[in-house]
């Protein structure tokens, strides 16, 4: 069991900066996020798309600002625990026991939920027979690709997981590479290696194309693919793989108790504490009067949380307010040398 | 000012007047109308505010752009007549105007 001042589920920006804001005031953190990078939507959904709101950054990108962030926390060496996701809470007297689904238990007083819009999960494919094959033929990502060698592979997507997929996959197997609509979008490099590996008939490429049928009871033969015009062609395939992106779950963090509204947790402004003691919502997570899904909102909340998360964990000593330019706890913390 | 008839998936009709400068998602979210989720706020992050237009008004609204047709790629169960509700701001031009929800977002 990890014990520590706080647990900070969600290592998007504003999780990492109220690690920043603890850090500075002398409390220790762990980070848990589903993703295996820290960063969260900045890093999944808009590495490369400039961000011009972050105050004193007249522009950035999500990836730019993910990697100052870090850089940032440094001095504080929080844990990041990526790749896992908190499933259960529980309260012990005055401290709240997390696990996450790779079995880890964590304990501390407070647990500050950045979660974003929830955990970022593939969206998968919605014909019903795709869950019974999920895993041992149907896949949305690539864990082991040792395990297609000679095989006949379905990709569905138009984006660049799909395109490097079939590029990579096409060396050792048949590929079919379907797409909802004729464009893919991907590096020109790509796609014109797409296009010679369709001339050289490496890859079979089959647009506009949408999923419409699986085929095969106890293990699946083959696929039916619907043109936009109606008409229907069957393909075999011994796997499916499919990119059609993430979408985020509000997941487990909707079953601990905590008032919900639209997907979004109600909190006090003076403290960000949720209607549970000790639990902290930050970021666009939270929801009150006047709330703005700004990066710049989360960082002020989280600023906040972690001094109402003071008390908490340390319950004999007395919170007092310094500013980073003239503290000499500050700087040990920080590790400044003089 | 223009009014706004969003349909569910089970054809539940839903008319609202939406002020012109906002998006069509706005009006949704605006008014606690359901299947429009907008995840991402409406920054074409996502495509949880998708919506299926039909063919009488799909020409009269703004073109579509590539990033918003890529965005798509990644909605459920997008078809040709599919937007982001997010990247249809409401005018005059377009009181009157149906858009069907999809069946789920996410």
């Amino acid at each position: 069991m990890i014990k520590t001042d706080a647990i900070i589920i969600g290592a998007g920006p504003t999780g990492m900066f109220a690690a920043h804001q603890l850090g500075i005031i002398g409390l220790k953190c762990e980070i848990i996020d589903n993703l295996d990078r820290a960063g969260g939507q900045c890093i999944e959904l808009y590495p490369d798309k400039p961000i011009y709101d972050i105050p004193a950054i007249p522009e950035c990108t999500g990836e730019e600002l993910t990697n100052s962030l870090l850089k940032q926390i440094e001095p504080f060496k929080a844990n990041f625990h990526l790749g896992q996701r908190v499933d259960e809470i529980k309260q012990e007297n005055n401290l709240w026991i997390l696990k996450t689904n790779k079995g880890n238990i964590f304990s501390a007083p407070n647990i500050i939920i950045a979660g974003g819009v929830g955990s970022f999960e593939p969206r998968k494919l919605t014909i019903k027979e795709a869950e019974k094959f999920e895993g041992s033929q149907i896949f949305y990502s690539v864990t082991n690709k040792d395990l297609f060698q000679n095989k006949k592979i379905s990709i569905f997507g138009g984006g660049d997981s799909a395109l490097d997929w079939a590029l990579e996959l096409s060396k050792k197997n048949e590929i079919t590479l379907i797409h909802r609509r004729t464009e893919f979008r991907g590096a020109a490099h790509t796609l014109s290696e797409i296009k010679q590996k369709e001339k050289d008939g490496k890859i079979l490429v089959k647009t506009p194309y949408n999923l419409k049928s699986i085929e095969g009871d106890k293990t699946m033969t083959g696929i039916k693919i619907e043109n936009e015009d109606g008409s229907l062609e069957k393909i075999n395939a011994d796997y499916i793989l499919s990119f059609f992106g993430l979408i985020m779950k509000l997941g487990p963090i909707a079953e601990w108790g905590l008032n919900i509204d639209k997907k979004t947790i109600p909190v006090n402004t003076e403290t960000f504490e949720t209607n549970k003691k000790g639990i902290f919502a930050i970021g666009d997570i939270c929801t009150y009067p006047g709330k703005l899904k700004l990066i710049l909102s989360g960082f002020h909340e989280g600023a906040l949380a972690a001094r109402a998360c003071f008390k908490r964990a340390k319950p004999n000593e007395t919170y007092r307010f310094e500013f980073t330019t003239a503290s000499k706890n500050i700087h040990d913390r920080l590790g400044v040398k003089k | 000012m223009a009014k706004i008839t969003y349909i569910s998936h089970e054809g539940k009709k839903n008319t609202v007047e939406v002020p012109n400068g906002l998006s069509v998602m706005e009006g949704a979210l605006q008014n606690n109308i359901e299947g429009i989720d907008a995840d991402c706020g409406g920054s074409m992050a996502c495509a949880t505010c998708h919506v299926y237009v039909p063919e009488n008004w799909y020409d009269k609204i703004e073109k579509i752009h590539d990033a918003e047709q890529d965005m798509l790629d990644m909605a459920y169960e997008p078809k040709k007549n599919s937007r982001l509700s997010c990247q249809i701001i409401v005018s005059n031009d377009l009181d009157g105007l149906e858009i069907i929800t999809p069946l789920k977002q996410t």
